[in-house]
């Protein structure tokens, strides 16, 4: 076991290190570095000058060099819009984004998770055919007119819920539904699924052969087995929420990392972006790394791997 | 058909019924036997005659579109067919317990031996996790596994398909059984070590004085381990009684062509050709009358489309059904 973590941690750091490499490059990407600074009315040699104070005339290698040694130690260069270092600027709005990401995340799992099981143990039930038609629904409505739809009902005609803002734990509910809801169906039909095509396996049998309760062979010796995908797909979607919730924070006016990251894009704002495309990447990395420990865990089949 | 004294599995009038697309697949119908302690009844019969549902039937593991029905099905004086879901859990794995044919796949790839091993016993009885771990090693040197207690900590796909039945015997034995179903234990197996493990399963059958159903469609099987026989054609019971009258007197057409398929050392020439049965399997759904051998038999006749009788061989045990008094249409002509 632990083998196998100090092996899929190695090759977590090797793809954060070839994720570094692209979003460096970006930099020179998107054209040249120097001449958006300056901005449209600089001439020549403001541009130059530019250049030579940002070090962009330095050869490519040594430049990435000293920009990944500053990331390592949390230093991710100043921003070209706020004139303020980047890591602090994505430190403050992190905290909004993963407060986000993590009720969304769990509010999808102890949705999804119970009615996949649910419709698992009674298939073509009235439960199954219900979760059915919420994942459909949950699949088919786009999260921007959701998130207005719940604002018309709860904020303006109810007026239980604040539509915007990030002041208070209240502030998170409509977000982290309009955010889980937009997760759940995947992982409720995944778990459907699984569930029902270990539900039929011959080891179930043997379980309920020695006299175990449905509880227990639902929960473990099924759920166990069926639940490895799912937790694989939870870790994609986590990493997602926390990267890509920039239609939700918008609509919220949630000002999390997505937002930030929306701006500056907008802005030109590339250390920015190449900071906030490394921390987005770095959280699939991380997700991605405990789930495979996840599922080591649940599976020791995959221990070996 | 054959009354025991004392059983302690008494089944009569057994009938599945499954609701199919096209009506009712009738699946298993009118079965009768008795099973007494330490007894090993051998159930043999082709794929799909419904050999091991007729066992799931017992264990009450059938799926619950199957319907089940019967005059009795009695197992040491507990009426089955009344057993709610939780007496029925009370008696799985406890006072009944099965082995399955795969033992690839019947066993829970998440956790250890050890704990797939303990299960039983901790869910049945009040012991403590020591104790049951104790059980479980003293269970597996008892099924011929070394190093039993480092197995404890082994998951199933760290065996072989070998040891991996010989844990499911194992496992069935661990809270000391009355009935021990065995469906077609051997099957999935290497021929080299099927012989082993049913040698173990006889020899720990005999040791431990337990009634034992065993399903296969390996006639050699049967004659070295059965008390009883029943022959299980198409859903019905057509020959049972006790093995050396089976073997000795095979009387149901059926039987005599089953037997017919093995070869005999010493007796079975060089280049002969081995018997066969012609035809296949009927179709059971929809009405199913008269003998469902019929249209494969040598000795039928019209009255094989009307009711079959039941008949018994001068040993009273010794039953079959067919039309024929003596299972041949010649020597009723003669009689």
């Amino acid at each position: 076991m632990i083998k196998f973590i100090l092996k899929r941690l190695g090759l977590a750091l090797l793809v954060a290190l070839t994720v570094s490499a692209i979003s460096f490059s970006l930099l020179f990407m998107s054209g040249d570095p120097a001449a958006a600074i300056a901005g449209e009315t600089a001439s020549g040699e403001d541009i130059e000058a530019i250049r030579r104070i940002y070090g962009f005339d330095r050869p490519v290698l040594v430049q990435y060099w000293e920009w990944l040694l500053g990331a390592l130690q949390g230093n991710f260069g100043e921003s070209y819009y706020f004139k303020l270092p980047v890591a602090d600027l994505i430190a403050e709005r992190l905290s909004i984004t993963m407060t986000l990401g993590v009720c969304g995340i769990t509010f999808a799992l102890v949705t999804a998770v119970p009615l996949g099981v649910a419709a698992a143990m009674r298939p073509n039930s009235l439960i199954d055919r219900a979760a059915l038609l919420l994942s459909v629904m949950g699949q088919a409505m786009p999260s921007f007119w959701f998130g207005l739809i719940l604002i018309v009902i709860f904020s303006i005609q109810l007026g239980l819920l604040p539509p915007s803002g990030s002041s208070t734990p209240i502030h998170f509910i409509m977000p982290t539904i309009v955010l889980g809801y937009y997760a759940m169906p995947a992982i409720m039909r995944l778990t459907r699924a699984g569930m029902l095509e270990v539900l039929s396996s011959d080891y179930i049998r043997t379980a309920r052969a020695k006299g175990a309760s449905e509880v227990r062979v639902m929960f473990r010796h099924a759920l166990r087995n069926a639940i490895i995908p799912v937790v694989s797909l939870a870790a994609v979607q986590m990493g997602f929420m926390l990267g890509g919730s920039i239609v939700v924070e918008s609509i919220f006016a949630l000002h999390g990392a997505g937002y930030l990251a929306w701006e500056s894009i907008g802005r030109n704002d590339l250390p920015t972006v190449q900071a906030l495309i490394l921390v987005f990447s770095g959280f699939y990395i991380v997700f991605t790394f405990l789930a495979d420990v996840l599922n080591a865990w649940l599976d020791p089949r995959m221990r070996t791997a | 058909m054959t009354e025991t004294r004392d059983p302690i599995l008494s089944v009569r009038n057994l009938t599945l019924d499954i609701p199919v697309g096209g009506g009712t697949l009738h699946a298993v119908r009118g079965i009768d036997f008795d099973l007494a302690r330490g007894e090993t009844l051998c159930i043999v019969g082709e794929s799909g005659s419904g050999k091991s549902l007729t066992s799931l039937a017992i264990m009450g593991l059938l799926a619950p579109r199957i319907e089940r029905r019967a005059d009795r099905l009695e197992f040491d004086g507990v009426d089955l067919l009344k057993a709610g879901p939780r007496k029925m859990r009370s008696l799985r794995g406890n006072r009944m317990s099965m082995i399955f044919q795969e033992p690839m796949t019947s066993l829970n790839p998440a956790y250890t031996i050890g704990d797939q091993l303990t299960e039983a016993l901790l869910l049945h009885r009040n012991v403590g996790k020591k104790a049951a771990r104790d059980r479980a090693v003293e269970l597996l040197e008892k099924v011929g596994i070394t190093a039993a207690a480092s197995r404890l900590g082994q998951f199933p796909h760290q065996l072989s398909g070998g040891l991996r039945q010989r844990v499911m015997i194992a496992m069935a034995l661990m809270c000391e059984p009355e009935l021990i179903i065995a469906d077609e234990p051997t099957t999935a197996l290497d021929v080299t070590i099927q012989a082993q493990i049913l040698r173990l399963l006889v020899d720990l059958q005999r040791e431990m004085n337990v009634a034992m159903i065993l399903i296969t469609h390996d006639l050699g099987v049967v004659a070295r381990v059965a008390d009883k026989v029943a022959v299980m054609y198409a859903g019905e019971l057509v020959e049972t009684g006790p093995a050396g009258a089976v073997f000795g007197q095979p009387t149901h057409p059926y039987t005599r062509g089953l037997l017919r398929c093995i070869p005999v050392p010493g007796k079975t020439e060089r280049g002969a050709e081995l018997g066969t049965i012609p035809g296949i399997v009927p179709s059971l759904v929809g009405d199913v009358s008269g003998c469902p051998f019929r249209t494969r038999c040598e000795e039928a006749v019209a009255a094989c489309r009307g009711a079959i009788p039941l008949r018994h061989r001068s040993d009273d045990a010794h039953a079959f059904r067919c039309v024929h008094e003596t299972g041949m249409a010649t020597a009723e002509v003669s009689a």
